[in-house]
């Protein structure tokens, strides 16, 4: 940025080739072409489930789901300015219901398709996780921010319940979100921490490393309801025919079957 | 302005980082900016490049590979716990480390450019003036960079304090030592807290509007800009 010039025009003419090629790009594949596509805002920890779930939904019906990952409350702040999502899989109830009151998404589209399910979890395998964080054994504890993700306040509900919140305050760290939780762990940086079963187990085994299931009783259930957006209706009350089929499979046994695998329970 | 104490605590920490992260760069800069602005070495061009790199790369990659390379696995993770300093992701020294690396060519290019616009000529007085290399360095060059070493120091800090990807990655936030504003914000937006997240981030704005307006009038009297290279 502050030398460019020195290098006179060549780079002014490289960039002119790439924004012209960009443009030739968007030109050549309208994305109005391919009709049966529905844009689906997922909460981090579904991730892996979900791309299960795609491709089962694109196979079945044709339509193709344009899937984005993230914190469910970055999402909600989106929709309220306008992203194009028309489907929400959010990680808590609040935030779909939220957006409902506020005009975003249909009151009566909404249902749980999840019950998420917290889990200690260590990269190191054979061993109990549970003695290890009530021993202390460890230099990090990662868990997601209780503020912001419903996985961070099921871990923060499961201390308060050990009566270990004193004890690990000098040693937590928190990820925005459930996703970068699991990366403080996988990276070694975190001995121990707290992530969505989802991440750590598929096809009803663990991956890899130690996990502690913690027990239902220790935290309030996580509901994760899905929503049909606004911009997802033809006309009010009227989803676009892929979004309505994409919620009918999102509901069949076959899709409840699968997320047990990932550690989900369904209602 | 209504900030909380933690919002508070947020200001203080960036601030004690900023400052730091200055310091440390003018002081790692400078020698390392003489040494481009001169050598005929063929390590100019990819120090050059490797020093421009935080530029291009978007923090979070930067943040991610600082994630795995001071990690226990990692190759600078494993050389500081032999050296008994513990691993430093989720740590103020963590943060440190990674500004520096970050906000290099904020500091790097505009004392470069500065000591490339002087010339040759200074030098060449001072040397036929019987100055041995480490006078002219202390009595021309600095003098002479001082414009530059101005910008560097502005344009350090600002950088610093508006860091974020970085700091994301492999902060942790933790209050006190890693949650610095940015993230502080980040937060405040996130958990829908507008009203929080307006507060800092006007202070945000204002800062920086306040620091580039400093330096480009400071710029303006000694009639150089030193944040472009000259021929």
């Amino acid at each position: 940025m502050f030398r460019l010039h020195r290098y006179g025009k060549a780079p002014l003419a490289f960039i002119g080739m790439l924004l012209s090629s960009l443009l030739l790009s968007c030109l050549l594949v309208p994305s109005q072409a391919i009709a049966a596509e529905v844009m689906v805002a997922v909460a981090s920890n579904f991730t892996a489930p979900m791309k299960d779930i795609a491709a089962r939904f694109q196979q079945h019906s044709g339509h193709r789901l344009v899937m984005a990952f993230g914190s469910s409350g970055k999402f909600t702040a989106q929709i309220h300015n306008g992203a194009p999502f028309e489907v929400f899989l959010s990680a808590d109830q609040a935030k779909p219901e939220a957006l409902i009151r506020a005009g975003f998404a249909s009151a009566d589209s909404r249902f749980t398709y999840a019950l998420g399910r917290l889990a200690l979890w260590t990269t190191t395998p054979d061993v109990d996780v549970r003695a290890q964080l009530h021993s202390g054994q460890f230099r990090k504890l990662a868990l997601a921010n209780p503020r912001l993700a419903p996985y961070g306040a099921a871990a923060q509900q499961t201390l308060a319940a050990l009566a270990l919140t004193d004890s690990v305050a000098t040693r937590q760290v928190m990820g925005e979100n459930i996703a970068q939780t699991w990366q403080f762990v996988s990276s070694g940086n975190a001995q121990l921490g707290f992530v969505a079963l989802s991440q750590v187990m598929s096809g009803g085994h663990i991956n890899n490393g130690s996990v502690w299931i913690v027990p239902d009783t220790l935290y309030q259930p996580i509901r994760q309801d899905a929503v049909l957006l606004k911009k997802g209706e033809l006309k009010k009350g009227e989803p676009n025919p892929a979004a309505r089929a994409f919620l009918a499979f999102l509901q069949s046994a076959e899709v409840t079957e699968l997320i047990r695998g990932y550690g989900y329970h369904r209602e | 302005m209504l900030l909380t104490a933690a919002d508070w605590q947020a200001v203080w920490l960036t601030l004690k980082l900023a400052t730091l992260v200055t310091m440390l760069l003018l002081l790692i800069g400078t020698p390392l900016a003489w040494w481009l602005a001169r050598t005929r070495s063929v390590w100019r061009g990819p120090v050059s490049a490797l020093v421009a790199l935080p530029l291009v790369l978007p923090p979070t990659v930067l943040g991610f590979y600082l994630l795995l390379a001071l990690g226990p696995n990692g190759p600078l993770g494993q050389l500081t716990q032999t050296l008994g300093l513990g691993l430093l992701p989720f740590s103020f020294s963590g943060l440190v480390l990674a500004s520096l690396l970050y906000s290099l060519p904020f500091v790097v290019q505009p004392v470069q450019n500065a000591i490339e616009a002087m010339g040759e000529r200074p030098l060449e007085v001072a040397a036929t003036l019987g100055a041995g290399p480490w006078d002219r360095f202390f009595t021309v060059v600095l003098p002479q960079a001082k414009p530059g070493l101005l910008t560097a120091a502005v344009l350090g800090f600002a950088h610093t304090v508006g860091e974020f990807g970085v700091v994301l990655m492999i902060g942790g936030n933790i209050p006190g030592e890693t949650r610095v504003i940015s993230v502080q914000i980040y937060d405040h937006v996130e958990a829908l807290s507008y009203a929080q997240a307006h507060s800092l981030s006007l202070m945000m704005l204002l800062f920086s509007f306040v620091v580039l307006l400093l330096m480009y009038s400071l710029n303006r009297h000694s009639r150089l800009n030193f944040s472009m290279s000259r021929p």
